[in-house]
């Protein structure tokens, strides 16, 4: 149980940063530091996650969906926005690959796909839960022209309308391809819960960058400390020892990172491609967070 | 398939054994919460069920046919109404109920008490044919009469309570909707069996559920065990 004379700090957050373990970790690193304040974590979905934070339950997010993070920060629910880490969505799908879409952008593995779902010879699963992965999965379609909703009606488009692994077992019985991040991929391969294959792999247009907001205290009237205690969870989040965890992650288990920081590749400019697809994807007129959405931000953006 | 069953069973064992620290605080703050939301339950629902069984009044069929209604109702249905009730921005934010053991433990009750009703009002309904017209005819009063029928009548009143508890810590959709499921908070045995489940640890996951079905199965072989002493 909680001590009561605790501060709580809610974080409403994606499954796929849950279900990893990371926050977890994470969780007891801040807890160390800040004896006084207990971190909760609620494992939502990005559409979800964003809800719960505009009704006022949850005092922060950590989520993947830049449109509607940007969406969150100008309706006055969130300030001080930043970008924590990225990864990569991979499409994954049977080892024969029937389809033969190995080593194709996502683009063109969609529009293959399409084209054989046609003939009834495969299945497309789509998470179809809102979260930040339904989202990307959406954006891919329609970036190769065609329309979601069209998708929805046909056979062979099915949606799980669950979390990551569920809709990854279904995947794997039904021999389909699907849409995944890196991290819930490796993390079910490990554990022999699949036997599919990353058959698309990263790129620009499959980039994943996951960002942390705090609520607008003076939206939601909150109490200095719950937003106080935002802002120190953001401190830690952005913290060189917190992004090396973040680097380590699942190194020593999965053979791979997770995750991969972002401030350090901020600061070292050691990879300008990369830099600039995150960029492009994630920040909003050349900034992580636009001025007017800056609230008692200390040192958060220097 | 069997060896997934074996694997879970395995673990199950090895967790109660081992005293796995996190799965016994879960436990425990499990029973806790659906032992308040009986408690709960019987505060109001015994009343009830007592006059529903016992008395005749006007609305007695009405009432009767509502909580036979509300046998079946849906987990995360009621679980998503508190949330909107409790919700910071809902009208009833301010008992700061909503993410804490204690709102999971008053929606249980909530969800238990028509359970609770129906069993013990029938088994009252079924004890009261038999032995009111033999109490009245050794000269008991009204209320001597219903006090011994409920006496009578103890033993399948508390399997009721014990079919509520079960239901109210076997269920999921209000410990998820308003606990939210926060660890060392409001993690319950079902939300934790959840969470494992989507995290792809599906033996550790059948595991606490054979830990879940051992501890109702207690409960009621305890139950049975006492009533034949």
């Amino acid at each position: 149980m909680a001590k009561p004379q605790n501060q709580r700090l809610i974080v409403s957050t994606t499954t796929s940063l849950y279900e990893t373990g990371l926050l977890d970790v994470l969780e007891t690193e801040f807890e160390k530091k800040h004896s006084s304040i207990d971190v909760a974590f609620l494992s939502q979905g990005t559409g979800l996650a964003i809800q719960t934070a505009m009704r006022g339950d949850a005092d922060m997010i950590l989520v993947h969906d830049p449109a509607r993070e940007l969406k969150f920060l100008q309706d006055g629910y969130g300030v001080n926005r930043k970008v924590i880490a990225y990864n990569f969505f991979v499409i994954v799908g049977p080892k024969e690959d029937p389809v033969g879409i190995n080593g194709l952008s996502p683009v063109q593995a969609l529009t293959k796909i399409k084209g054989a779902g046609k003939n009834g010879s495969v299945e497309w699963v789509s998470r179809g839960d809102d979260s930040g992965t339904h989202t990307k999965e959406k954006r891919l379609w329609t970036a190769g022209g065609f329309s979601v909703s069209d998708l929805r009606e046909k056979s062979w488009y099915l949606e799980a309308g669950q979390g990551m692994t569920a809709t990854l077992k279904l995947t794997d019985e039904k021999l389909a391809y699907t849409l995944c991040d890196l991290g819930s991929y490796l993390n079910n391969y490990k554990k022999g819960n699949i036997q599919l294959e990353v058959l698309v792999e990263e790129g620009e247009d499959t980039l994943n960058v996951y960002s942390a907001i705090a609520n607008n205290p003076k939206h939601f009237d909150l109490s200095g400390t719950s937003f106080n205690a935002s802002i120190r969870f953001l401190d830690f989040l952005i913290s060189e020892e917190t992004q090396e965890i973040l680097a380590d992650f699942g190194n020593e288990e999965f053979d791979s990172p997770l995750f991969n920081p972002y401030i350090p590749l901020l600061a070292s400019g050691s990879n300008p491609e990369m830099l600039q697809w995150i960029q492009e994807l994630a920040y909003f007129d050349g900034t992580e967070c636009p001025q007017e959405c800056r609230y008692q931000e200390g040192d958060l953006y220097r | 398939m069997f060896d997934t069953i074996m694997a879970a069973l395995g673990e199950a064992f090895h967790l109660i054994i081992s005293g796995n620290h996190e799965v016994y605080s879960i436990v425990w703050r499990s029973l806790g919460v659906s032992g308040l939301a009986t408690l709960l339950a019987c505060l109001w629902g015994i009343p009830i069920a007592i006059a529903l069984g016992l008395y005749s009044f006007p609305g007695k069929k009405l009432l009767m046919s509502l909580s036979n209604a509300f046998l079946g109702i849906p987990t995360v249905a009621l679980g998503l109404l508190l949330f909107l009730l409790w919700s910071q921005s809902g009208p009833l934010g301010f008992m700061s109920l909503l993410y804490t053991p204690i709102g999971i433990a008053i929606g249980q009750s909530i969800l238990i008490t028509p359970i609770l009703v129906s069993f013990t009002s029938s088994a009252l309904n079924s004890t009261d044919v038999e032995m009111s017209d033999l109490a009245k005819t050794l000269g008991a009063s009204t209320f001597q009469t219903n006090f011994a029928i409920i006496r009578e009548a103890l033993w399948a009143i508390l399997l009721a309570v014990t079919a509520s508890f079960s239901r109210a810590f076997a269920e999921l959709g209000v410990a998820m909707m308003v606990g939210g499921n926060i660890r060392n908070v409001t993690r319950v045995l079902t939300t934790f069996i959840a969470l494992e489940t989507a995290k792809g640890e599906i033996a550790f996951s059948l595991a606490l559920g054979i830990i879940l079905m051992a501890i109702i199965l207690s409960i009621t072989l305890l139950l049975n065990y006492c009533r034949r002493e």
